[in-house]
């Protein structure tokens, strides 16, 4: 027999445990399959945590539950609705487009891969994002941040796009305590930011040629997953962004007295 | 200008009658006390922190190093300790930095509690002709057993067999209720961590990652540690979390409850940032929370969610400091699925704690027990989840006190780190351990034999493990089981009403 590509479950009613197993019992089942699709997804938490398979993509329809992707290792989520808190949450690898808005602290401590929000998310989102070697994590938001955008970041890259969705700009954004304890890495905002708006050890940064380049790819895959036009992706592009970084890599390096007597 | 040096600590001294010049002080002192100079020791004693390598080094014994006598105007409430202190911080303006364990003068319960034993009605058990029962499980227990019954052909005979039907949760089996707690590579040295594992596995028992993920080298042990999650999550991915035996989510610590970690950059090596899974040279900071958890309930979402990444299969431990409310907390997480406790009181050791914290914050750790185990029998969930204590454990009989007071079993840092060679001097966040330990510079690291510090360490475990049953054998006990929450077995010796009430213990000649 033919294994199947794709395999559909309905959620409706199902306890998030059942869920995660059929998960997992496809996936060992059948380790070649490419995309596994959930209906009616309504709260179950955990989905999609800690598989490790590049070329799966997992279609969620509803709005799954908390810690979605967590500690993920490869495949696509492609939700259809708001997702709750930490999507993303330590995640290694791997990318979460989400059609709607992310939850607090979307991006949790991630490590590695790509999370796409169209709309907004909630507080402390991308806080202690870091990167290592190979793993470089980015967090783009169509919408906009609640506050402690990028809290104790370590590495990384978040991206702000302040827009609608029909791509309208939505003036300047509203966050405070952006960046704060920020220690590598660097974040994006669309438009101005003023200084007050930034948490302790933030920095507002030239924003160069160099920076553009940097988050141009990023910007084209936001409006390829989004759908949005030629014009607003040019605009998105060519706009003027405010960067925000590290004042120094050593934030609290020099906090402590030693006793050495 | 003011002049703000205090008066060194200590005083060393070289015989010059005995010494011969060989120079190994100058080398073996990482903490620069020596120096030589033609036909001539120098010896800078404000350096000297009193970890004793150079004494036990010297092949002559020609060094003394003795506690500095010089006088400080004596004074009840301005002692030397708060003098230095002011004085320090008045020049840095900063935190004062600190290591080990809380170094005040509190109580030590576990030295006014005496141990009970069998005379004439009871008779002793001898633990070396008898059976003794030391093993434990941690983890899950059923609330209750369901069997089924399934009729099976024997022989040509109808027989029903009884199947159980209940699903056991997996349990971490230890052959001797003592664990080694968990101390970070970043902190420690691989050496240390080495030895550490190679003895656990010996003694079928099990110790603790730390935060900051797993040196690939201890990957053939790891079916004998277990993992840590804290809120850095440092090393953290789905590899780390089902390699071990066990995970252990960290929400707090006894030498600075509160407050996160910070793991400076000049200690983030090469190897560090592979394990930590960070550039190299930056700051590992792990903040005060997790700030995927601002309640219970979050707790328990992470604790399932770990449980989600290992399929179930691994037991989930939730560490938290010792605190005021520390029964209550304990009864949470009692109710989030994770498998066991672990208490750490206000004595566990350091690397690294601002000194305000390890000394003024949290409560004795055997209080604390009592009062956990006390409030989980109340809510009547005390069976289904196993309660760790750390913090301040320093020999078999406060293990055997621990469990007596309501543990299932103990975790031992400071201990072991002794055992390796360790002398307290407390200066670990440096990164200069003479002995090896605390560090993580090759040429120091070397110092510390991986084999030789295996063997000393399982030799305590060992040691105390014998204790255990001796002590157990006396008291007319034969399995450890039977020990666990026994209160009845203690006395409480110079304890008031109130102390003896919070501990549930009844004074001696009652
Ligand atoms: S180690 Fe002892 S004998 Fe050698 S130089 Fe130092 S004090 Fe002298
Ligand atoms: S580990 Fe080393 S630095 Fe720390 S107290 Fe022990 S001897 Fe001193």
């Amino acid at each position: 027999m033919e294994k199947e590509e794709v395999v559909v479950i309905d959620a409706k009613d199902m306890d998030y445990r059942e869920l995660n197993e059929k998960i997992r019992e496809i996936l060992d089942k059948n380790p070649s399959i490419k995309k596994i699709i959930l209906k009616n997804v309504l709260g179950q938490r955990y989905i999609g945590n800690g598989i490790r398979k590049r070329d799966l993509t997992i279609e969620i329809y509803g709005v799954p539950g908390g810690d979605l992707g967590m500690f993920m290792s490869g495949p696509t989520i492609i939700v259809y609705g708001n997702t709750e808190h930490a999507p993303g949450n330590t995640m290694d690898d791997g990318k979460i487009i989400i059609h709607g808005s992310g939850g607090d602290v979307t991006g949790h401590s991630m490590r590695g891969g790509k999370i796409f929000v169209r709309d907004d998310v909630g507080y402390r989102s991308g806080i202690h994002m870091k990167e290592y070697r190979d793993k470089f994590p980015v967090l783009v938001i169509g919408g906009r941040a609640k506050d402690f955008l990028g809290e104790y970041m370590a590495g990384g890259m978040i991206l702000v796009l302040n827009i609608d969705r029909e791509g309208k700009d939505l003036g300047k954004i509203k966050g405070r305590m952006i960046g704060t304890g920020i220690h590598g890495g660097c974040i994006y905002i669309r438009g101005k930011v003023d200084e007050f708006q930034l948490g302790v050890a933030a920095d507002i940064k030239e924003f160069t040629e160099e920076d553009r380049e940097k988050i141009k790819g990023y910007i084209q895959e936001f409006c390829k997953y989004f759908n949005l036009s030629d014009d607003i992706r040019e605009k998105l592009i060519n706009s003027e962004y405010t960067k925000i970084a590290p004042v120094s890599k050593r934030p609290f390096g020099k906090l402590y007295t030693p006793d050495l007597r | 200008m003011i002049p703000s040096a205090v008066p060194p600590k200590f005083k060393v001294e070289i015989d010059r009658e005995k010494c011969m010049l060989c120079g190994r002080c100058v080398e073996e002192c990482s903490w620069g006390v020596y120096r030589k100079e033609r036909d001539r020791i120098v010896i800078y004693s404000n350096r000297c922190g009193a970890c004793q390598r150079c004494v036990v080094m010297c092949p002559r014994d020609a060094i003394t190093v003795i506690e500095n006598t010089t006088c400080w105007r004596s004074h009840p409430l301005w002692t030397i300790e708060v003098r230095e202190d002011i004085i320090n911080q008045s020049k840095t303006g900063r935190v004062l930095l600190s290591a080990t364990g809380n170094a005040k003068e509190y109580p030590i319960y576990f030295d006014h509690i005496v141990l009970d034993a069998c005379q004439v009605t009871n008779p002793p058990i001898d633990p070396l002709r008898e059976p003794m029962e030391l093993r434990t499980y941690i983890g899950k227990k059923p609330k209750k057993l369901e069997f089924e019954f399934v009729e099976e052909e024997v022989e040509g005979k109808k027989i029903k067999r009884a199947k159980l039907k209940t699903k056991i949760a997996p349990n971490l089996k230890l052959e001797t209720p003592i664990m080694i707690a968990h101390m970070s590579y970043g902190a420690l040295s691989l050496n240390a961590h080495l030895a550490m594992a190679k003895a656990v596995k010996e003694c079928g028992t099990y110790m603790g990652s730390g935060e900051g993920g797993l040196h690939r080298a201890l990957y053939p042990y790891a079916d004998h540690i277990i993992t840590q999650v804290a809120s850095g999550r440092f090393g953290v991915d789905v590899d780390y979390l089902n390699i071990g035996a066990a995970i252990e989510i960290k929400i707090g610590q006894g030498a600075k409850p509160g407050i996160g970690g910070h793991l400076p950059g000049e200690k983030v090596t090469a190897e560090v940032s592979m394990t930590r899974m960070i550039p190299e040279g930056t700051d590992a900071i792990s903040p005060a929370p997790h700030h995927d958890i601002y309640s219970i309930e979050d707790l328990a979402q992470l604790v399932r969610s770990l449980k989600e990444a290992t399929r179930w299969k691994k037991p989930v431990f939730v560490k938290i400091a010792a605190v005021h409310n520390v029964a209550a907390i304990a009864n949470g997480i009692a109710t989030s699925d994770a498998d066991a406790v672990v208490i750490d009181g206000f004595r566990g050791g350091t690397g690294a704690a601002p000194k305000v914290f390890r000394d003024h914050v949290g409560i004795p750790i055997e209080i604390a027990i009592a009062a956990v185990d006390e409030r989980l029998r109340e809510e009547g969930v005390r069976n289904e989840i196993s309660i760790i204590a750390s913090g301040g454990i320093r020999s078999s009989a406060d293990v055997f006190k621990a469990i007596a007071l309501g543990a299932d079993a103990v975790y031992i840092g400071t201990a072991v780190l002794i055992a390796l060679g360790c002398r307290v001097c407390g200066r670990c966040y440096t990164g200069q351990c003479a002995w090896g330990i605390a560090t993580q510079k090759p040429e120091l690291v070397n110092r510390l034999d991986v084999e030789e510090g295996a063997r000393r360490v399982a030799n305590l475990i060992k040691a105390w493990t014998l204790e255990l049953k001796e002590l157990l054998g006396a008291a007319g006990i034969n399995a450890i089981e039977s020990l666990r929450g026994n209160r009845d077995r203690l006395r409480g010796v110079g304890l008031n009403e109130v102390e003896l009430k919070a501990l549930g213990i009844k004074h001696a000649g009652f």
